[in-house]
């Protein structure tokens, strides 16, 4: 059941002119959430009612948020870390920069929320290097809130100390990753780590560490606010809340919506972003970033943007940057396309990642070309078979998945560029 | 003819405040990195043994860290670098055909520098602007998006006049537009 959406108005990036600046930001009730839960609340308090209310993880996995902090160890007296991932380089999304340049504060005060919630000493706001002018942005909120004792010793009178720094990236899309994250803010190449030992028990400098999305950050004031119960009214009943649709591709009016999580896919692309370009038909559509399995045109109906839905239908929420292709576009294309960049941004630690993305990319060149043949197509859903789960981190599988189910659910595309490999013996 | 790579004193105050973020000295080397190139216009070998010299870490780590990420120019680039998008939305929205385009006009392929020293292409994997695709970064820096060749000939000549693109902000849908969300 696709969830009533045309009424919402949106809160994470609400209609308020210059929200970003902290005196506007503070004129509509900001960082009082963080005033109640310093005076009023117990650490685990706060775990409890975020638990409660079942945030699911933006980035891609759609863990519980409140679960995951609650997994950090007790505290010993020495440093803990909160890394908060805006390295957002997930081929068709772009949401967390909106953070960045409409709401940064509400992201600060969720993020020393749930410092205060785990006992954190400081948070590295990891962000992608391409972002420079959002890095600036995020820069500046962040020295705005240290002047006026949001950040920094004693905050707010509390006796909570916690730090905040940004962290730049350099372009490595595996940085995302949440253990290559960490090895990239420690000053290295971004390989990621064997788990266990998991970040909650050894993470940044082998300290415990939690890792959350800027957005699941984001949304934390807002459950402080109007309390588990209102926020697990908004949208699907297993995966609620308001959520940041990027959507791109063949559409009129491409660009990010901030909806309730169970919208129709119908919906998004009909109304909201005024339909395909041309009329045309859809072909495919990516509902969560180009690692997520493409669905066709034709398996659209009913299907609605949260776990249990995309799921059924045969694909993931990821990043909710949605994808979508006209009845024109060449699929083969478009899967080389984003195996040249699963290959390029490969780390290379692996074996059925370092060389599975080279053969899959090699191959379908082969059929793009033209020179394929029909066991190619075989070979293609092979090497995803012998990647999948067979590395350190899931990187094999995002670049396996859209190969697998471009080939099966896309077979004419494919079939229609290959020659036959068994000929007639007479 | 060698250079001498050397950090200010201004520069070194910076990276004090730098390595006061980190708990131990490896780490700083991404930001100080960023630093060095801003100052120097890349991070070629000399520049990495600097950056080791002051962070007081081995020259081969640095190496390793400017030969991971892709935003590190381990050798001279033009003085402009135009970074196209290529990655899927912007595939299907165009941005191969703004690479060639941008290609034809300099002269050189994606890769190479003009032999004026002035410009670089690279095709480079998706930068985050799906939504305002076909799109290119400028530098590390400015994000130009919603291209058009046209846009891209002005472009080049802003650049060649010294004038960079200013930063567009995009507005968000739903504070624009009324009507969006209430009808339909």
């Amino acid at each position: 059941m696709a969830v009533e959406w045309r009424n919402f108005e949106p809160v994470l990036i609400p209609k308020i002119p210059n929200l970003h600046k902290i005196e506007v930001f503070e004129k509509n009730g900001g960082y009082q959430q963080l005033a109640k839960v310093l005076k009023e609340w117990t650490p685990e308090k706060v775990v409890d009612e975020v638990k409660a209310a079942n945030i699911r993880g933006r980035g891609g996995a759609g863990f519980n948020a409140g679960l995951k902090w609650s997994f950090m160890p007790k505290p010993d007296g020495k440093p803990r870390y909160i890394a908060a991932n805006g390295d957002e380089s997930e081929p068709g999304t772009f949401k967390d920069r909106q953070i960045f340049e409409y709401n940064p504060h509400l992201f600060i005060e969720g993020a020393t929320i749930a410092g205060f919630a785990m006992h954190i000493d400081a948070v590295y706001v990891y962000i992608r290097g391409e972002y420079k002018d959002w890095i600036d942005m995020m820069q500046k909120a962040i020295d705005d809130a240290y002047a006026k004792g949001y950040l920094g010793k004693n905050i707010m009178g509390s006796g909570y100390d916690m730090d905040m720094y940004v962290h730049s990236g350099a372009g490595a899309y595996i940085c995302g990753e949440e253990s290559s994250l960490m090895e990239s803010l420690e000053g290295k190449r971004g390989y990621p780590r064997v788990k266990p030992p998991f970040p909650a028990q050894k993470g940044l400098w082998g300290r415990p560490t939690t890792i959350n999305n800027i957005e699941t950050l984001a949304n934390v004031p807002l459950v402080i606010k109007n309390g588990a119960d209102w926020y697990k009214s908004i949208g699907a009943e297993n995966h609620p809340g308001p959520v940041l649709y990027g959507i791109s591709g063949h559409i009129n009016k491409p660009g990010v919506y901030e909806y309730p999580t169970g919208m129709s896919i119908h919906d998004l692309i009909y109304e909201v972003c005024g339909g395909m370009r041309g009329g045309k038909k859809i072909k495919a559509v990516i509902p969560g970033g180009s690692s997520t399995p493409p669905l066709r045109g034709d398996q659209l109906e009913g299907v609605c943007m949260d776990a249990d839905s995309l799921r059924t239908a045969g694909s993931m929420m990821g990043t909710a940057g949605m994808i979508i292709m006209d009845e024109d576009t060449d699929i083969v294309d478009v899967v080389w396309r984003i195996s040249h960049f699963y290959h390029h941004e490969s780390c290379g630690q692996c074996t059925p990642c370092r060389d599975g993305t080279g053969f899959l990319e090699k191959t379908l060149i082969k059929i793009k070309d033209g020179h394929g043949e029909m066991r190619d197509l075989d070979l293609l859903l092979d090497l995803c078979t012998q990647m999948e789960g067979r590395t350190i981190c899931a990187l094999a599988d995002a670049a396996a998945w859209p190969v697998r189910y471009a080939v099966t659910r896309f077979r004419e595309d494919f079939e229609k560029k290959v020659k036959n490999t068994v000929y007639a013996l007479a | 003819m060698k250079e001498n790579y050397e950090f200010s004193k201004e520069d070194l105050a910076e990276i004090e405040k730098i390595k006061a973020k980190y708990p131990d000295k490896k780490s700083p080397v991404m930001p100080v990195l960023w630093l060095a190139q801003q100052k120097f216009g890349h991070v070629e070998p000399e520049v990495q043994q600097l950056v080791a010299k002051t962070l007081d870490i081995p020259a081969a780590h640095v190496y390793g860290v400017v030969s991971f990420y892709t935003q590190y120019y381990g050798e001279r680039k033009g003085k402009f670098v135009f970074d196209v998008c290529t990655t899927l939305t912007c595939q299907l929205c165009g941005g191969y055909d703004i690479l060639h385009h941008l290609e034809d006009k300099l002269g050189i392929k994606a890769g190479e520098t003009t032999e004026d020293g002035m410009f670089s292409i690279q095709s480079v994997e998706c930068l985050g602007a799906c939504g305002y695709a076909p799109m290119m970064q400028i530098t590390n820096g400015v994000y130009c998006n919603h291209l058009t060749t046209e846009k891209v000939d002005k472009i080049v000549d802003d650049l060649k006049a010294g004038k960079m693109p200013e930063f567009e902000q995009i507005p968000f849908p739903q504070h624009q537009d009324e009507s969006n969300n209430k009808e339909g």
